[in-house]
């Protein structure tokens, strides 16, 4: 499988006043078009991994890799400038909480055409007919009504499926989906696990799907990456991630609640600090 | 007779035209000691039925009773003693300028206790903190210690009723796992009842003894948890959702 992107060595460090912390430490891996997933727990490095692609790391951040290419070119050496048409047209970010993320002063269909007409030089009617396509694309009833509201006025499902409409009209390479269903229900949540699935799949997409739900990304995904305290600790299929052997998986793995199970205490994670020790796992293919 | 009975409650917000009914006739029990769940999807008013019984949510109708005793608008002091509740967000239901040692003592002062600074002393002890945290703020806090300070608050007065509001869902679920381990241990030792809110059906499968399933105000159905163990909802609203958390 030809490589999407190519992460070698990734590091992110922020200077503190006591001394410099490490939130990604050496952390490689590949993407191809696939659905590849990364999990831990709050702190792991698992977001700043998905922002440090984009370069959006700011001041007093630092990223640090060997390379970060993207279809063989260093977006490293890129200047802020050839960035700003790499985020959004090859490379797009869904990120958590649609409350969060869309502008509340703008209706929905303007901030669908601001997206478009950004790289495209497309007329004001082609952006609004492309707009509607794909609000229509991510199942939302009633297009026509939803470009003439405003974020408050949508629900936090259809605010996410507006963000993925958002991010997919540059028809970009690579997605990176940053916790996209965790402010959902679990109804809404399939809904837009399932179309982000179709779109990813009808366009040949590389996803990057950030989560700290394991079943949701052993269901969704074909590879797993998973974080501990900045490093990849261990990488392997999702349909096998209920056979992961190390430790801190298997820990978060059986601290879940079951359905099914009878036993009247969770197992608590026991932390062991050999974990953060020992060096990053390759998420290479 | 039951720790907590809903009969018939109706909650809505606004006025005339803006009218919204978030709870529709809602009639339930929670025996002595139980636990129990309230589940469904958001806005489904699971939350706004906590927010009546304690009080946040003025415009109700219908019948309360905590023990026996009927719930009138205007609530007694001896009310807040018996029924605390514990909220979703660890981040936001804390003081950002008060020190744990200031959110557990102004509340046994307002309850009237007098001997408070053994009882913060054993208030973190029960919640598994211990005496090192006393003088803490909660930023130097993570969401699950946070998470166990808003429980000893809640603990504070002895209460013999819990409301607990997503208590996990901002939280890791390694971290879900310590709490929910410490609810189940604070029931046992206190002999309390718990009312539960989550949209998390395994989380309620392990923690409570009966669930509601709600959608749209209303209560679709009640069922035991060896029921939702087994799969065998009755409601098709029930049995999408059961479908959708396996």
């Amino acid at each position: 499988m030809e490589n999407l992107l190519d992460v070698e060595n990734l590091w992110v460090k922020f200077p503190t006043r006591t001394g410099v912390f490490d939130a990604v430490r050496g952390v490689s891996f590949t993407l191809g078009r696939e659905r590849l997933g990364i999990v831990g727990e709050s702190g792991s490095g698992k977001s700043m991994t998905g922002r440090a692609i984009l370069r959006l790391i700011r001041n007093p951040g630092i990223v640090e890799a060997d390379h970060i290419n993207l279809e063989g070119v260093n977006l490293l050496k890129k200047s802020e400038k050839e960035m700003r048409a790499v985020r959004g047209q090859r490379i797009s970010m869904v990120m958590q909480d649609p409350k969060f993320s869309l502008n509340p002063v703008m209706t929905i269909g303007d901030q669908i055409i601001e997206a478009y007409r950004q790289q495209t030089k497309a007329s004001k009617s082609e952006a609004y007919n492309k707009a509607l396509e794909m609000l229509e694309a991510v199942s939302i009833r009633d297009a026509e009504r939803v470009m003439r509201i405003y974020p408050h006025e949508v629900s936090g499902g259809m605010g996410q499926r507006i963000m993925i409409a958002m991010m997919l009209i540059p028809n970009p390479e690579i997605l990176i989906a940053d916790e996209p269903t965790s402010a959902l229900d679990v109804s809404v949540q399939r809904q837009v696990l399932d179309i982000m699935d179709k779109l990813v799949k009808d366009r040949g997409m590389g996803l990057i799907f950030i989560s700290h739900d394991l079943n949701l990304v052993a269901d969704f995904c074909d590879r797993v990456l998973i974080m501990y305290s900045g490093r990849i600790v261990e990488v392997c299929d999702a349909d096998k991630l209920h056979e992961a052997k190390h430790p801190y998986t298997r820990g978060l793995l059986n601290s879940l609640p079951r359905l099914d199970g009878k036993d009247k205490r969770l197992q608590v994670l026991k932390r062991d600090p050999e974990w953060s020790k020992t060096p990053s796992v390759s998420g290479r293919l | 007779m039951s720790m907590l009975s809903v009969k018939n409650l109706n909650v809505w917000f606004g006025k005339h035209s803006s009218r919204v009914d978030a709870v529709k006739s809602a009639s339930f029990e929670v025996e002595r000691g139980q636990s129990f769940g309230l589940v469904g999807e958001s806005g489904s008013g699971k939350s706004t039925i906590l927010r009546a019984i304690t009080g946040l949510a003025p415009n109700w109708s219908g019948a309360l009773s905590v023990d026996g005793e009927a719930i009138e608008k205007k609530r007694q002091k001896a009310f807040y003693k018996t029924v605390q509740m514990v909220f979703q967000d660890p981040y936001a239901s804390l003081h950002p300028r008060h020190s744990v040692d200031q959110v557990l003592s102004e509340t046994l002062h307002l309850h009237g206790f007098t001997n408070i600074d053994a009882r913060v002393v054993k208030l973190l002890d029960d919640v598994g903190l211990g005496q090192k945290f006393r003088f803490r703020y909660p930023h130097q806090l993570s969401g699950g210690q946070r998470q166990r300070v808003a429980i000893a608050r809640a603990l504070a007065p002895d209460p013999t009723l819990l409301l607990l509001d997503e208590p996990t869902s901002a939280l890791d679920v390694s971290v879900q796992a310590e709490i929910l381990n410490l609810l189940a241990d604070m029931r046992e030792e206190h002999g309390l009842t718990y009312l539960m809110v989550s949209h998390d059906l395994s989380v309620v499968a392990h923690m409570c003894d009966n669930l509601a399933v709600m959608r749209n105000g209303e209560i679709v159905e009640i069922l035991d948890v060896e029921a939702l163990r087994s799969m065998q909802a009755t409601h098709p609203y029930s049995q999408h959702l059961l479908q959708a958390s396996v």
